[in-house]
């Protein structure tokens, strides 16, 4: 079978990428505008938290306790060979805090949950199931978006606080059991590394990443054309976009609390 | 191949009185990039009427649906719902719009994460309605379309025929004042297309419903035309010959995104026009 190509002019990618971002702005604003418009589906908005929370705990304590593992293993290596083996608490916290944490929970949590929520959105769409719910007289922006766009953003809150905890504890595990670190040793160089920018930083980027997760997610759902491959291509790109969002934001949030709060 | 035909004369939308329809077109068209859909569609839907759509595939049929209920905007024209100017609504007014209308989709679109009580009483739900009164709502409008077993199945585990047969429940659970089947026989068998086309002429003549009905099965509208619901044998029955205008039902037929028929069936089976011939026969 002959495989029809069809050139597309610069100018029409230029036009569909503005619509897209466009699109998306306009998805995003409304999902937040919707938090206080009436009616406000908090039964779906708990059972989202339930799917996207609970459901993506074990992959979080997983990573997280690898994560802290890793970086204390790769730590030690270093300052072994400076003599400063009992930093490896302050690297282990300030690393897991500040990025690490927060960082693979949203890398982790998009995998998940962008993929999901665009697959299922995107299933409806093609189904013609958001045009029922529209003619039903519900908007799927207040009755699908807003429950996904809130729960992402509050349950990937505590998913990155449990990752930074277990990230502690996999350091500390390795610090122990094969550095012979004392504990308390451990845990007061790594408690006391911490100062306010640190904590604002790892509590600040899973606010953000979980919003974007969500309404990249639900974008590429409610946008989906094509059928099954549509469905298909929708749940694809909902992942790389929100990773690589989550990616460049990460970048630009740092650099914005850095000069805030400056450097130490 | 029958010679164009030339649209019928646009029946002088403007001076018609809206309020006076469920349901008006005014010189509707639409386009998807450079293809004419629907290019100046004016008609009209009298309260209680069921109206047949027809047309080749890709003819619009199903845009005009969509139109009517607001999902899509036209790109120029006037539409009409229940006297209240859709093509001027907000999408906020559209929604309070729809709660009056109901719709069947060609291909069902039931909710496939609920199960049929909850697909079925949706709309009730979103209205904050009484579980009691829900359930009761729920049985009566399944015992319409006689699929009360069925209440605590999914979709996917109902056949095509019955998956229709509970989007027509979901459809008349709010009694809306008008419905918009489309395609509600497409893909079944004789059998299980009668039993929606008699659930239809119950809607119509029961509860004197307002319709547009998209159909590519002439004998359907043909049968609705010919036939009327017996209440007391809870099952149509034929109309004595020279009565068959009796029924509120008419015809519509679209051809290159205009309309080149709307009529009964008197005057659809009486068409001189060769398209329409070719069409019917």
């Amino acid at each position: 079978m002959a495989i029809e190509l069809e050139l597309i002019s610069p100018f029409d990618i230029a036009k569909d990428l503005v619509r897209a971002v466009q699109e998306y702005t306009f998805l995003a604003a409304q999902s937040l505008a919707n938090v206080f418009r009436r009616p406000l589906y908090t039964g779906d908005m708990l059972q989202q938290a339930d799917l996207i929370g609970v459901g993506s705990l074990p992959i979080v304590i997983l990573t997280g306790l690898s994560i802290g593992a890793l970086l204390a293993l790769n730590a030690a290596s270093t300052l072994q060979r400076f003599g400063g083996i009992t930093l490896i608490g302050q690297l282990v916290s300030e690393g897991m805090v500040t990025e690490l944490g927060p960082l693979i929970t949203g890398l982790m949590v998009a995998g998940r949950n962008a993929s999901g929520m665009a697959s299922e959105i995107g299933s409806m769409v093609v189904t013609e199931q958001i045009d029922a719910m529209r003619a039903l007289g519900t908007d799927p922006s207040k009755k699908l978006v807003t429950p996904r766009v809130a729960a992402t953003t509050f349950m990937l809150f505590f998913l990155t606080i449990i990752a930074d905890l277990l990230g502690l504890i996999g350091g500390y595990a390795v610090s122990t059991l094969l550095f012979g670190l004392d504990t308390r040793q451990y845990w007061n160089t790594a408690w006391e590394t911490l100062v306010f920018r640190d904590v604002f930083m790892g509590l600040v980027k899973p606010v953000v990443f979980g919003f974007i997760i969500s309404t990249v997610g639900c974008y590429y759902g409610m946008s989906t054309r094509g059928g099954t491959q549509g469905v298909g291509r929708s749940t694809t790109q909902a992942v790389v976009a929100s990773s690589v969002l989550i990616l460049v934001v990460d970048f630009f949030v740092t650099k914005l609390i850095f000069a805030l709060f400056g450097y130490r | 191949m029958a010679t164009p035909t030339l649209p019928i004369e646009n029946p002088a939308a403007t001076t018609v009185e809206p309020a006076s329809y469920a349901i008006v077109f005014d010189n509707v068209s639409i386009a998807f990039d450079e293809t004419v859909v629907l290019d100046g569609i004016s008609f009209q839907l009298p309260h209680g009427e069921t109206k047949a759509l027809f047309g080749v595939a890709g003819s619009g049929k199903s845009t005009l649906l969509k139109l009517a209920l607001g999902l899509m905007r036209p790109d120029s024209g006037r539409i009409f719902v229940l006297g209240e100017e859709v093509t001027r609504m907000s999408e906020e007014e559209l929604f309070a719009m729809r709660r009056r209308v109901g719709i069947v989709f060609q291909e069902s679109a039931l909710f496939d994460s609920l199960n049929v009580r909850a697909n079925v009483s949706f709309r009730l739900r979103e209205e904050h309605v009484s579980d009691e009164e829900i359930d009761q709502r729920v049985r009566e409008s399944l015992r319409f379309v006689e699929l009360e077993r069925t209440v605590d199945m999914f979709p996917s585990e109902l056949s095509g025929g019955m998956r229709r047969r509970v989007a027509i429940a979901r459809a008349i659970i709010t009694k809306p004042e008008v419905i918009l089947y489309d395609s509600p026989t497409g893909g079944l068998d004789p059998v299980t297309s009668n039993t929606i086309v008699e659930l239809i002429m119950k809607q119509r003549d029961v509860y004197k419903t307002s319709a547009l009905m998209v159909t590519h099965r002439l004998q359907d509208a043909f049968t609705m035309a010919t036939h009327q619901f017996d209440k007391n044998t809870n099952q149509m029955v034929a109309l004595p010959k020279g009565q068959l205008c009796d029924v509120p039902m008419s015809f519509l037929i679209l051809r290159d995104g205009k309309v080149i028929f709307d009529g009964d069936a008197h005057a659809l089976a009486t068409s001189r026009d060769p398209y329409i011939r070719e069409y019917i026969s």
